[in-house]
């Protein structure tokens, strides 16, 4: 199969997640649309892997997945954290940072 | 022991009492503090003693002696030792400065004793004292200009003493800061010195000088004239010489030692010493002898119409220091150094006498305001007209030998030198106006209400202490004499002092008598051998005949002065009406402070006007303000960016990599 039907469906998946991140506010649907983009980077790295003929990229997307569950175990904890102190689960609200 | 041992236990005493003094000052009872300052400078003047005999023991041509303790400074190939140099000219200075410095501790501890800052002034004037005789036993030019210094910040610490008083505190910092130009001056010629010998050492310097420098060359005139610019703010010599009248507000006793008999002079002494130099650069010695002229003219002038009593004999003083200043620069030197013994006795007397008068006038120094004193204060008035006869050169009292040796050593060397002769001798006849002016306005007459009130009821007169400049109340709580005067009739230590100079005032003439002996000039001979103006001397006939006519313009002004303050009270206002420009002329000093303010002061001051208007606002604030500005503003920009909608950041993030992205597609293609 050709690459480019990898590519066009891992952007398609990529920039769903990106789209979901920009309009949605609550922070759990955040998490599930960052989980979509980084799955998104695994299938354009796996392709390429398989494209190039070596096992780099695999392992790589095995890494990047590490790092999806660290991400996410970081992000829910957060979460059920925001949950626990009745704030408003909504990342509009929470501008604490603002310069 | 040798002559150097006792010229360092002459610095030893004054530093260990100062110091006592000062670190004392909460324990030690008033009158021992007193009794310390005034025993140790009376050490002091006993070790100048034996080092006198210790020199007199030698053959003339050995009698100088270095000697170092240990170095003061020693970097890159310069070593300056904290060394003395012991000769007669030193000895000649140590013996009028602590003779003269031990008389006026003791007259201090009697007229300062109400004073709230005694200890202080005790302390301040032993340092005084150990700065003096510094200066004048330094062996080498750093512990000169060391010495220099010293003397320079004591006299300003003295002068601001009662420093509650806005006019003394004023007073103070303008005669340090006109002394500070001096120092630069000084420090200069140093410079130059250690650039064109190689060395910062008397006896190096004036050995290899006449080696390297010739006659009237640019270097050694140079070097002449900076050393020069030291000598005539030290000694008030014009256009320097604005500091000194104003230095009278400090306490009598301090106008008695500084302002007159020691540390004023140390610029003549500068000459004498450096007489190695000036012999090379005939130019320079005869500006300062000009100068010294010019001075001594305008300050008698001046001081014919001063009514502030110790402000004329400080204008008196300036008068006489140019006097000596003459003899210095014109080769006179044993008779100029003799003149600085005879003044420090005649003038630090008058200044004593007039301390008392002040006192019981209650800090009043308005002769206007004074008359009668002769039937109050006897012993005063007897000890004030012995100083008044002296320094009008009445005949046979030491001012009379003294100042015309110098005119009669100037008529000898003959030529242009005998400009110094004729107006000097009109200065004398200033002088003995001026000086029996005062007496005759503050002694005989009606008593005034002070004087009254001394003789009715033996009380000294005590009002609120008044600033008598400005007319402002005095803080009394710290360092103001308080409403306590005291007089010499009522106090021993002050009438002891007073009596000592008087007899030295009248009679110190008597040491150096033309062709009878000359004890002062022959002891100060070796010094001054190498000199080529040494060899000249006025035959003793015609210092006779110059003593003649010195004794005859004596009598003469104060004949005239008796005239016209005794006889015909009413002439001197007369004059003063007929002659009123001449009187505002003279009255305001010549305008010396006003040219000065209008060319110095004021230009300075514009341009540092200029300075902040222009400089300071736009180039240094426009820097730093700029730079602050820029980061500002920077910062605010940047934190639009930072609104806190997590959202948005997201968005820049996807927006910022995409435009990477897209640049790398495209400039890879």
């Amino acid at each position: 199969m050709n690459i480019e039907w990898y590519i066009v469906l891992s952007s398609l998946l990529f920039a769903i997640g990106a789209t979901g991140i920009l309009i949605r506010r609550s922070p759990v649907v955040i998490l599930l649309c960052l989980e979509l983009m980084l799955n998104a980077g695994n299938l354009a790295l796996v392709a390429f892997s398989r494209m190039v003929g070596n096992q780099q990229g695999q392992i790589f997307a095995i890494v990047v997945m590490v790092v999806a569950a660290c991400e996410v175990v970081v992000g829910l904890g957060l979460i059920v954290a925001i949950f626990r102190r009745k704030l408003p689960l909504d990342v509009d609200a929470l501008r604490e940072l603002r310069g | 022991m040798t002559a150097t041992a006792w010229a360092w236990l002459v610095l030893l005493f004054p530093l260990l009492g100062s110091i006592v003094i000062a670190l004392g000052f909460k324990v030690l009872p008033v009158k021992a503090a007193g009794a310390i300052g005034t025993l140790t400078i009376g050490l002091t003047f006993l070790c100048g003693v034996a080092a006198l005999i210790s020199l007199l023991g030698e053959s003339p041509e050995a009698r100088h002696h270095a000697s170092s303790l240990w170095d003061y400074a020693s970097v890159a190939g310069l070593n300056i030792k904290l060394g003395i140099f012991v000769d007669p000219l030193s000895v000649f200075m140590v013996l009028v400065v602590a003779g003269v410095s031990a008389l006026i501790h003791l007259y201090s501890f009697g007229y300062m004793q109400s004073d709230q800052g005694y200890h202080r002034f005790f302390s301040y004037l032993n340092f005084f004292v150990f700065s003096m005789l510094l200066l004048v036993l330094a062996g080498n030019f750093v512990l000169l200009i060391v010495g220099w210094a010293f003397v320079g910040f004591v006299s300003y610490a003295l002068i601001s003493f009662w420093y509650r008083r806005q006019t003394a505190t004023r007073a103070g910092m303008k005669a340090f800061v006109v002394n500070v130009v001096g120092d630069i001056g000084l420090v200069l010629a140093a410079f130059l010195i250690f650039r064109e010998l190689g060395t910062f050492e008397y006896s190096q310097v004036f050995a290899k000088a006449p080696q390297v420098f010739h006659t009237n060359e640019w270097t050694v005139t140079a070097i002449c004239l900076l050393l020069l610019a030291g000598v005539f703010a030290k000694s008030a010599q014009l256009p320097f010489h604005t500091w000194l009248p104003d230095a009278m507000e400090g306490p009598t006793p301090v106008s008695a030692l500084i302002h007159a008999a020691t540390m004023v002079t140390a610029g003549v002494y500068l000459i004498a010493r450096t007489h190695a130099l000036f012999v090379l650069a005939p130019t320079a010695a005869d500006i300062a002898a000009f100068v010294g002229l010019a001075t001594l003219l305008v300050a008698a002038t001046i001081a014919l119409v001063m009514t502030d009593l110790k402000r004329a004999i400080a204008y008196s003083t300036m008068s006489q220091i140019g006097y000596m200043i003459v003899g210095v620069s014109i080769g006179a030197y044993g008779a100029g150094m003799f003149h600085l013994m005879t003044h420090a006795f005649f003038k630090a007397l008058l200044f004593m006498a007039a301390g008392s008068i002040i006192a019981a006038m209650a800090n009043e120094q308005n002769i206007d305001k004074m008359s009668g004193f002769g039937r109050a204060m006897r012993f005063t008035s007897i000890t004030m007209v012995c100083g008044g006869l002296a320094l009008a050169a009445f005949p046979l009292t030491s001012g009379f030998f003294s100042k015309d040796e110098i005119l009669a050593y100037a008529g000898a060397r003959g030529g242009m030198y005998l400009i110094f002769t004729v107006l000097g001798y009109f200065g004398a006849f200033l002088t003995a106006i001026y000086t029996f002016r005062l007496i005759f306005r503050v002694l005989p007459g009606k008593p005034c209400p002070e004087a009254q009130e001394l003789i009715d009821s033996g009380h000294v007169a005590h009002e609120a202490p008044r600033n008598p400049a400005t007319g402002e109340m005095e803080d009394t709580e710290v360092g103001f004499p308080g409403a306590e005067h005291h007089i010499a009739e009522q106090s021993l230590p002050m009438r002891i002092a007073m009596a000592v100079l008087a007899f030295g005032a009248l009679f110190g003439g008597l040491i150096q008598i033309p062709g009878v002996d000359n004890i002062v000039a022959n002891f100060l001979d070796p010094v001054f051998a190498d000199s080529p103006l040494a060899a000249i001397h006025p035959s003793t006939s015609w210092s006779w005949i110059g003593l003649g006519i010195g004794s005859v313009i004596s009598l003469a002004g104060i004949g005239v002065a008796y005239w016209l303050y005794v006889v015909r009270p009413e002439v001197p206002a007369a004059l003063q009406q007929r002659f009123s420009a001449v009187h505002t002329f003279l009255y305001n000093k010549w305008y010396f402070d006003e040219a000065i303010d209008l060319l110095i002061v004021r230009p300075t001051l514009a341009i540092g006007r200029f300075a902040n208007r222009v400089f300071e606002r736009f180039v240094v604030d426009g820097l730093v303000s700029g730079t602050e500005d820029i980061v500002g503003g920077g910062g605010r920009l940047v934190r639009v960016v930072q609104s806190g909608f997590v959202r948005s950041y997201a968005l820049l993030l996807l927006v910022g990599f995409a435009g990477l992205a897209l640049y790398f597609l495209l400039s890879s293609s």
